[in-house]
């Protein structure tokens, strides 16, 4: 399924302010808010409906930080414009609640938290595009599906969130686990 | 990053009208290379036409076996389709192997084809740059060029094309459908991606208003026995130092068919 689904709106341009009236739905509710076009959904999560749990990293979608799930798919928030995204289901850390919270703390999965939202919220992402028989560069047998989920995969499959404290067995562990 | 209007197109129509009517307009899809340079100042488009609502998102076999690849699909979705898995595997690999599974889900066929160089010279504005700014000489040209082109150049630029969807694209021998309001044109890929020449900021050969609206793949039999490989600083989300996009069919113990193409070393894919 294309993540470019189509807008059910167009959204609706303040001519004075320059901004425009759009509705997003984070975590099953609907937020409205008045955003100038060039606004990237991260910046509308975190400045302007003060859901700060995603977190900005580098701002152009190197490290990942700023990952959330959009109708299940993850994407990096900090490229995406506030204004493409109305009617689509956006999920970010704040509406979180899978098995793979407690298994970051039991396995040690992070030191100062700063990537974890995004790691979490990207392994969720990865675990339901593997459940599909997505195929990733570590897959030998393009053609088959599904396969495991070792090390190697998980590690390539994870490979857009970068952790400087270093984490990542941790972060392996914690994803492994949920995985079985 | 400067202000701009935005609207979304409801149809392919209104999309080309806007683009021909207007100035400084330039077509939004997945967003992760144009948001970027517009953050960064390199792209200052006044209008941005959202294109998302256009129905390009279909992967369909036509009667002869091509596959015609709609401009909106995304990577990631291009990627874990089947029929691209059996038939052209270097293509499912060459897009698996570039950027991260994030920017996979928001990036599209057509936009690939697009982005823009990564040569830290083109992204620095203190640095003397052709490409961003005509005119301004190349301080890649005896500079920090490790990642920079070997084939391809110019005494103008040296800056490589960072696609390996493309590679794989023009081993395949890919052909690209684009419209605008004159009518539709068929380009193969191979000669989409223009050379810098004295004219490195001019990269394809699509004119101001037009859209990338398909990829057509023809039947390439060998092209089942196909890889991609890429050789980088890091194991993966980086972008290639050099990489190939290779088919080959072997019989008895004869090669009776080979493809190759290179990326991470040329100024066009």
């Amino acid at each position: 399924m294309c993540l470019m689904a189509p807008l059910k709106t167009s959204p609706r341009v303040n001519r004075r302010t320059d901004t425009v009236e759009i509705e997003l739905r984070i975590n099953g509710s609907a937020q409205r808010l008045d955003v100038a076009p060039q606004v990237s959904l991260l910046d509308a999560l975190r400045e302007y409906l003060g859901l700060t749990g995603t977190k900005k990293g580098c701002d152009q979608g190197a490290c990942g930080a700023c990952t959330v799930l959009v109708d299940g798919r993850r994407i990096n928030a900090c490229l995406a414009l506030a204004v493409q995204y109305q009617g689509r289901e956006i999920t970010t850390i704040e509406g979180v609640d899978h098995p793979l919270q407690e298994a970051f703390v039991r396995t040690d999965g992070f030191q100062c938290g700063y990537c974890t939202p995004g790691q979490i919220c990207s392994a969720i992402g990865m675990l339901a595009e593997h459940k599909e028989g997505a195929p990733s560069a570590a897959t030998e047998h393009l053609a088959d599906n599904g396969g495991e989920l070792d090390d190697a995969e998980i590690r390539e499959r994870m490979s857009g969130n970068l952790c400087r404290c270093g984490a990542y067995n941790g972060i392996v562990s914690a994803i492994k686990e949920v995985a079985k | 990053m400067k202000s701009f209007s935005y609207l979304s197109a409801p149809d392919t129509v209104t999309a080309l009208r806007t683009i021909a009517d207007s100035e400084n307009v330039k077509f939004l899809a997945g967003g992760t290379n144009l948001v970027d340079l517009m953050r960064e100042g390199i792209e200052e488009p006044a209008t941005l036409v959202d294109i998302t609502r256009l129905p390009l998102t279909g992967i369909e076999e036509l009667p002869d076996g091509t596959l015609r690849v709609g401009a909106l699909v995304s990577n990631s979705r291009l990627a874990a389709d089947p029929l691209i898995r059996t038939r052209y595997p270097v293509l499912a690999k060459a897009i698996l192997l570039g950027a991260s599974a994030q920017l996979r889900n928001m990036a599209t066929v057509g936009g690939n084809l697009l982005q823009r160089t990564r040569c830290m010279y083109f992204y620095d504005e203190a640095s003397a740059c052709n490409k961003r700014v005509p005119g301004s000489g190349c301080d890649a040209i005896g500079g920090f060029s490790r990642g920079s082109a070997v084939l391809g150049t110019s005494e103008h630029c040296i800056a490589a094309h960072p696609s390996d969807m493309a590679v794989a694209l023009v081993l395949l021998d890919a052909v690209v459908e684009v419209e605008s309001v004159r009518g539709i044109r068929r380009v193969p890929v191979a000669d989409f991606h223009r050379l810098p020449g004295d004219t490195p900021h001019i990269e394809t050969v699509l004119a101001p208003d037009e859209l990338i609206t398909a990829v057509e793949l023809p039947p390439v039999p060998v092209a089942a026995h196909s890889r991609y490989r890429k050789v980088r600083d890091r194991a993966s989300y980086a972008f290639a130092l050099v990489s190939v996009a290779a088919a080959l069919a072997v019989k008895d113990g004869v090669v009776t068919d080979i493809r190759l193409a290179l990326g991470g070393v040329a100024t066009k894919p």
